[in-house]
């Protein structure tokens, strides 16, 4: 032992008593961090391993049809052609679609649910709404098929053909013939999925702008709903944005609900009543009858996609609610 | 002041106002009628058969789902198995021992997999799993349920654990308990209870799923024994159902749905109560 | 009744809750001209907690009355009631009447008493939106055409704020100190032209300097609009107001003319809160 220890550990002998002690608790104290800290940085290895995995699965598509895999719509597993575009077509529209729904219905029962319902009606009806949100997606697609398919057909597809048909640009989407699978139907069971997302947020940012506001539109003579409606709803607006990519970015990656009832068809068509195809469906209904190599590859690439897709709606989803919570509506 | 305009902007109100109060009504109702739906068609087609026996062939009617059941609850051990784990330590590191940077990524990697959608999930579980042996088994649907599993048990994890009150650890610590002492003996006993309710949503979520099984785990019309042969699975099994063209299957799929909603609510409904009483909130 | 003590002027102790508007009123020792707000047997609830407590008060026009107390004593429930703010909060209720000119406000549609009454808060919160926008809120819901930037511009110059801002009026409201928020929450308010004008201790969260700033523009606002004032600065309330009320408890103790409420005060109560025995 040199003289420098000495003179610190004279208080005991190094062996054993207090300061072995501490030593051993030390000891523990940094085991328990490596191995916390490994399991965590595992989690960084799985998910790198998942693009990795996607990336290298999807390379003989991704080399045989280059860029143009994005915008080209044939798909062809006979003659082996693959394009990815009535795929994101089907994507984009059912999901435009179930916004469309979402949005309005979502909003309104959110400031219902801030504004008007007194807390505990509230919470109680917050709750149920999330409840909402667990259901499985096959069984919204069940009920799809069997409910809402049939409602389609036979009393909203009719009705929208005949009112909005007849209006110029808009009547393009209600033409032609309606077999109540399609875009329409997949978007309006992807809508029912996806308003709880935009409610639950919503209503809990609509809940964080100040008393204040409100009583200050109040306080100038402003109806109930201007006030809401001017300054309540407009302070939260960067998390109910929020909110709408939330609910986006898990429309887009919804697959069991939309392949029940989107007809499966690889066509882009300009009808909403017109079946038709998405990315997530796709997959799920050919991955395993694809006879070779070059078919499974463009399917991982169309997940590749999808992936890419929800990270980035996924990363500006949390980054606005996030803004939200940090700076009220200073925007 | 314009008493006409003054008009208006009141019946506006009143219109507006109440529209947002239909608006909640209707969502609410889709609740209600998820579950009458559900319970009508599939109270009719419950009976013993359907938990006991296995499905008959093709075009036959009877059967049951057994195989199906028995394949979802393998299903859900082996994500418990190997995610649980994972998820509880990762989220004892965030909340415990994190490093400002690090934390961050893997905050914001957890965030990223939380929002993988599920099918892709499934195409990382095959590659990983299945390509290699080329065969479907259930281990590889144990695998792609159990990524599944990890976010949603991060989440809460470092959540509960966040919220136990620092005067709880400055206590601990204060009589000479050094960190993971602290930690195991003192924080994790006060947080298990959040913790545990975490886990189960987090299974209660993913016994619903269905598309990362569909070419993992994939189906199997008979009893699958050990881990490495194809399963059936409640949900596959709804799904294959509920696309045929036989009465039967659609019959036994709503009651298949019955079972499987059943099952996921009470889970919801029991631990988010359980978590409401004691003051958390948890929010999507 | 307003509490009378013995010794008080005589003139005073003819005061009854029921006079007409357009009988003059004596407070103290000077005669004013009309009664803004004419408050009787006011009792105020929130659930079945009682807050306020048989209050009469008559509130003189174009003057401004200031409301003291200690915490708690009821004041800024009182001041929410004369434009019915408090019927935001849930379960709240009050017995009792209040005439504005005359007009029960109960009676009267909710949301054209609060353009004729306006309110200026405790913090200033302006909405998230120009400072131009910001003034012109008021304006744009009661349906005003044509003619906004004069009226912007006016009620800029009312709250002393217009030279500040005229340069940059499309900038964020969130871009003005908060002295300067306040003062354009006040012309906010100013824009529809109020009859009335409540602040709830609008300078509690400002500088000296500021409220200095606030106080002078009350002083010119006095000959176009009533004030009430409720503060927690009994200085400020003896440097800005004419007539002072003190509450304490729920109860209204004493209310005479300012300079005679801090110097002379009647009730041993107000002389003792005023003195700074307690509060």
């Amino acid at each position: 032992m040199s003289s420098t220890t000495t003179t610190v550990e004279s208080a005991a002998p190094p062996k054993s008593g207090p300061r072995a002690l501490v030593r051993r608790l030390r000891h523990r104290d940094e085991v328990a961090h490596t191995l916390t800290l490994v399991v965590a940085a595992s989690i960084l290895l799985i998910t790198t391993l998942l693009v990795y995995e996607l990336w290298i699965n999807s390379s003989l598509s991704r080399a045989k049809f280059q860029w143009a895999f994005l915008w080209t719509k044939i798909w062809d597993p006979v003659f082996d052609n693959f394009g990815a575009a009535p795929f994101i077509y089907g994507t984009l529209i059912t999901s435009i679609v179930s916004l469309v729904m979402a949005v309005p219905l979502g909003l309104a029962a959110a400031i219902f649910l801030s504004e008007l319902a007194p807390r505990r009606v509230s919470d109680a009806i917050a709750f149920l709404i999330d409840l909402l949100a667990a259901v499985p997606s096959v069984i919204y697609g069940l009920l799809g098929i069997f409910v809402v398919v049939p409602l389609v057909r036979t009393t909203i597809g009719p009705a929208l053909i005949n009112t909005l048909g007849y209006v110029p640009y808009i009547g393009t989407l209600f033409r032609g013939p309606n077999y109540g699978v399609g875009f329409l139907t997949a978007g309006i069971v992807l809508g029912v999925m996806v308003v709880p997302f935009i409610i639950s947020v919503s209503r809990e940012v609509l809940l964080t702008v100040p008393r204040e506001q409100r009583e200050a539109a109040l306080a100038l003579g402003a109806t109930h709903w201007e006030a809401t409606w001017q300054v309540v709803v407009p302070w939260a607006r960067t998390g109910i944005l929020g909110s709408v990519f939330l609910a986006l970015a898990r429309a887009l990656g919804e697959t069991m609900a939309v392949t029940m009832v989107i007809g499966n068809d690889p066509r882009i068509a300009a009808s909403l009543f017109a079946p038709g195809y998405t990315i997530a469906a796709v997959i799920a209904n050919e991955f395993t009858e694809a006879t070779g190599d070059l078919y499974l590859s463009a399917l991982v690439e169309l997940g590749l996609v999808l992936f890419l897709v929800t990270f980035v709606l996924n990363g500006l989803a949390r980054l606005l609610v996030v803004a939200t919570e940090r700076g009220g509506g200073h925007a | 002041m314009n008493r006409l305009r003054l008009g208006w902007r009141k019946a506006l109100n009143a219109i507006m106002l109440s529209l947002t109060g239909v608006a909640a009504l209707a969502v609410v109702s889709v609740l209600f009628l998820i579950l009458g739906y559900l319970i009508w068609n599939g109270g009719k087609s419950l009976s013993w058969d359907f938990f006991t026996k296995l499905p008959k062939p093709v075009g036959e009617t009877g059967g049951g789902m057994a195989n199906a059941i028995l394949g979802s609850l393998k299903l859900l051990l082996l994500a418990a198995v190997m995610g649980l784990p994972v998820g509880l330590l990762a989220g004892v590191y965030l909340a415990e021992f994190g490093g400002k940077t690090f934390s961050f990524v893997v905050r914001y990697t957890t965030d990223l997999l939380n929002g993988v959608p599920s099918i892709v999930i499934g195409i990382f579980a095959y590659s990983l799993v299945v390509l290699p042996v080329k065969h479907f088994s259930t281990l590889a649907g144990g695998v792609a349920l159990g990524i599944m599993v990890i976010p949603i048990t991060v989440r809460s994890t470092e959540e509960f654990l966040r919220g136990v009150p620092g005067t709880l650890r400055e206590g601990a610590m204060a009589l000479g308990a050094s960190k993971w002492k602290t930690i195991a003996t003192v924080i994790l006993p006060a947080a298990s209870g959040g913790i545990i309710t975490g886990m189960l949503l987090a299974l209660a979520r993913v016994a619903g799923e269905t598309a990362p099984l569909l070419f993992t785990a994939f189906s199997n019309r008979y009893w699958s024994s050990g881990w490495s042969q194809p399963a059936a699975s409640l949900p596959v099994m709804l799904y294959t159902y509920a696309i045929a063209p036989y009465e039967d299957w659609h019959r036994q799929a709503w009651a298949a749905g019955l079972v499987l909603l059943g099952i996921v609510l009470l889970a919801n409904l029991g631990t988010r109560l359980a978590l409401s009483r004691r003051g958390a909130v948890r929010s999507i | 009744m307003i509490a009378v003590s013995p010794g008080h002027n005589a003139a005073a102790a003819r005061l009854a809750p029921q006079m007409s508007i357009d009988e003059p009123v004596t407070v103290g020792s000077q005669r004013e001209a009309l009664v803004r707000f004419q408050i009787s047997d006011l009792n105020f609830f929130y659930g079945s907690k009682q807050a306020v407590f048989d209050l009469h008060l008559k509130i003189p026009a174009n003057r401004v009355t200031a409301l003291i107390g200690p915490s708690g004593c009821g004041k800024s429930t009182f001041l929410r009631t004369l434009n019915r703010m408090n019927e935001t909060v849930r379960n709240t209720r009050f017995d009792g009447r209040i005439l504005l000119d005359g007009q029960d406000i109960r009676k009267m549609d909710v949301v054209g008493l609060r353009r004729r009454v306006g309110m200026v808060f405790q913090r200033p919160n302006p909405f998230p939106k120009s400072i131009y926008e910001n003034v012109a809120y008021g304006l744009r819901i009661n349906g005003y055409r044509g003619r906004l930037s004069e009226l912007v511009e006016h009620s800029l110059r009312r709250a002393a704020l217009w030279d500040e801002v005229k340069d940059h009026l499309h900038k964020s409201a969130f871009t003005l100190s908060g002295g300067q928020q306040q003062r354009l929450c006040i012309a906010r308010a100013l824009a529809v032209d109020p009859e009335v004008l409540l602040l709830d201790e609008p300078c509690s969260a400002l500088d000296p300097v500021t409220t200095a700033k606030i106080e002078e523009l009350m002083f010119g606002l006095k000959d176009s609009c009533t004030m009430v004032i409720v503060t927690h600065n009994m200085q400020q309330a003896a440097r800005a107001s004419d007539f002072t009320a003190f509450m304490l408890d729920g109860k209204l103790i004493e209310h005479s003319e300012t300079s005679k409420l801090f110097t002379t005060p009647s009730d041993p109560r107000t002389e003792a809160y005023i003195t700074g025995r307690f509060g």
